[in-house]
């Protein structure tokens, strides 16, 4: 893909918390650093890796490009088409499945007028369904740009859509509070 | 009755910052480690603690840091993991966000005894916001002289990084975790070798869940000795249980381990009993994988006698009437659940999870989930009951790593206590509820 024309390149605030994270490691393991760069990579390039957003870490990083295809491929949080500018994950397994996500993610997709695994025509939402996310004492929980929104009612799932509405929460790990990890 | 080592002090104001944790004690132990004990006598103190990981596995931990290989001039190395994912645990979490430092202390301390001068906490991606408290945690230990060069001026030096996933259930498998540490893909690693030969890097390594590292600090604080007179037989300690589902209480509890099963689920100060007034059918009481049980099991074992919170106690009749303490993640359900819906959920999780490495496992799965679609549908048969306890046989014990068993388990156990409700399915699918919406939460989406 080096061929491509549209090259991508990280900012130079990005570049500096890529490099910081590839200190982290011993000299010539900076691989390592792969999964916390294409979280940047994801952040920085509206929210999903294209082709040219996995490159432009893998020459980052000196390695094959099919050494970050492969494991972008392997992860579920990196998002390998376009999404939208909120991307809403409801948690579908156990604990949360027995106290109502299913009538949560019916409800989204009712009012989004997607399936779950869809983009809102606008842009705006992307819905899924993800497992657990480690908040079953909490549920029925959804994510949104790394928050958690938790014990979730029908309700209160409408005005956090009303309020996302003229949001963009898919820079989240490029935020300015973003801490050096 | 509640005993509080690990959440002491959970609910005091500023925990999370430094200087209110070392005004409650913080950092004691890696102050007596560093400057009265050798690492050998951290050991010994890990070991008389009879302290067994918290993950969900219970192995020893002293027994597990002895055997870390100590080739000159070779780095060692400890990982914590954090990539907490078995459905129903959220205990991690809850300690990482509430009692940062906690770990950290437990970081320093466990890496002074096993010799390491860098460690890892591997946190799952979703995590994000709790990276970042752990992250603030370790810039106040940096300057604090509790990271970094010659600390406490012991000589000791050490760092401790963070390093976050990006969603994979098979990475809380030690191996694949490693791997995935490494910028790979989690495809688990074959055992021997064991990462105490060779795991980071080909390193040296002891993985750990965040839990075990917490206990480490009251163990070196107190004392081995007092850390095992807590508890019950070898079931030593405290363990934080993850309460989740048809409960009026749910939320993260610390008990002494053996308080009875009854007590957990009906007392008010833990989980205070069913919801709605509604009475229970089943529980899942170490995270998903584990087997589940009908309330009569859960609270007697076969004796009769209370069952009680316990490794020994919770695994008692084995697979038969028993199951297990696994990572305390304690899942509550009501009269109202349909088990073979449930299990239906479990199965589609294992088979979205699978890595594909091994094909018992990553066949078996998706075969086990359309079995279930298609009795959940009202097409099954009495022969795809006997079809599922086949597969799932078929999968125990014929994989790399654990997941073929929390795989197969949930299944078997289903199906040894709860036949008749899948009969009744099969026989009677107009008694099947509720399932024109199930296939959209199926769907694994793909986005």
């Amino acid at each position: 893909m080096s061929e491509n024309k549209s090259k991508l390149t990280f900012s130079e605030s990005t570049l500096a918390t890529a490099k910081k994270i590839i200190s982290h490691y011993p000299e010539g393991k900076h691989k390592s650093a792969l999964i916390p760069l294409l979280h940047l990579a994801q952040a920085e390039f509206d929210g999903w890796l294209s082709p040219e957003a996995m490159d432009c870490v893998s020459e980052l990083l000196n390695i094959q490009p099919i050494e970050a295809y492969e494991v972008a491929s392997f992860y579920s949080m990196f998002n390998l088409k376009p999404v939208g500018k909120c991307v809403i994950e409801v948690c579908r397994t156990s604990s949360c499945w027995l106290v109502g996500a299913e009538d949560v993610v019916r409800h989204i997709e009712k009012k989004l007028n997607i399936h779950a695994g869809e983009t809102t025509k606008d842009g705006m939402f992307t819905l899924k369904t993800v497992e657990c996310l480690g908040s079953c004492g909490t549920a029925p929980v959804l994510q949104c740009g790394g928050d958690y929104y938790e014990n979730l009612t029908l309700q209160k799932v409408d005005s956090l859509l009303d309020k996302m509405k003229s949001e963009d929460k898919r820079r989240v790990y490029t935020k300015d509070e973003m801490i050096q990890i | 009755m509640a005993k509080k080592i690990l959440l002491q002090h959970d609910h005091v104001p500023g925990i999370n910052t430094l200087n209110v944790y070392r005004q409650h004690g913080g950092y004691r132990s890696v102050e007596k480690a560093l400057k009265t004990l050798t690492p050998e006598q951290v050991l010994e103190e890990v070991k008389s603690s009879g302290l067994r990981g918290r993950g969900g596995a219970g192995f020893p931990t002293g027994l597990k840091w002895s055997f870390l290989a100590k080739p000159e001039g070779v780095p060692r190395y400890l990982v914590c993991n954090a990539d907490e994912s078995e459905p129903g645990t959220f205990k991690d979490r809850y300690l990482m966000e509430r009692i940062p430092h906690l770990l950290i202390e437990g970081m320093i301390t466990s890496s002074y005894a096993l010799g390491a001068k860098t460690s890892y906490i591997y946190i799952r991606g979703e995590y994000f916001y709790v990276a970042r408290i752990l992250e603030k945690a370790i810039d106040e230990a940096y300057e604090a002289g509790l990271l970094g060069k010659n600390i406490l001026n012991s000589g000791f030096d050490h760092d401790c990084y963070i390093q976050v996933g990006a969603g994979a259930y098979i990475c809380g498998e030690e191996t694949a975790l490693l791997e995935s540490l490494e910028g790979k893909r989690g495809n688990p690693r074959i055992k021997p070798p064991f990462p105490a030969v060779s795991g980071l890097w080909g390193c040296p390594t002891v993985v750990n869940n965040v839990e075990t590292i917490a206990a480490v600090v009251p163990i070196i604080n107190d004392g081995g000795e007092a850390y095992a007179a807590i508890g019950v037989g070898k079931s030593t300690g405290t363990k934080l249980i993850s309460a989740s589902g048809h409960i009026n209480k749910p939320g993260v509890y610390e008990i002494e381990l053996g308080v009875p099963v009854e007590e957990f689920i009906y007392s008010d100060e833990y989980c205070g009993g069913i919801r709605n007034g509604k009475k229970m059918k089943a529980v899942v009481a170490g995270g998903s994988s584990v087997p589940i049980l009908p309330t009569e099991l859960i609270l007697k074992i076969s004796t009769g006698e209370p069952r009680l919170m316990s490794y020994e106690s919770l695994s008692e009749g084995g697979f038969a009437t028993g199951t297990m303490l696994g990572s305390g993640g304690f899942i509550v359900m009501d009269e109202d659940t349909s088990i073979v819906k449930n299990l239906w959920n479990f199965t589609r999780f294992y088979h979205h999870e699978s890595c594909g490495q091994c094909s018992p496992c990553r066949e078996g799965t998706g075969w086990m989930e359309k079995i279930l679609n298609k009795i959940l549908n009202g097409h099954g048969t009495l022969s795809d009951i006997e079809l599922l306890w086949d597969i799932q046989s078929k999968i125990e014990g014929k994989t790399i790593c654990p997941l073929g068993e929390a795989a197969a388990w949930p299944v078997a156990s289903a199906i040894r206590h709860f036949r008749k409700e899948f009969e009744e399915y099969v026989q009677r699918p107009s008694s099947i509820k509720d399932v024109k919406h199930y296939y959209r939460m199926h769907s694994t989406v793909d986005v």
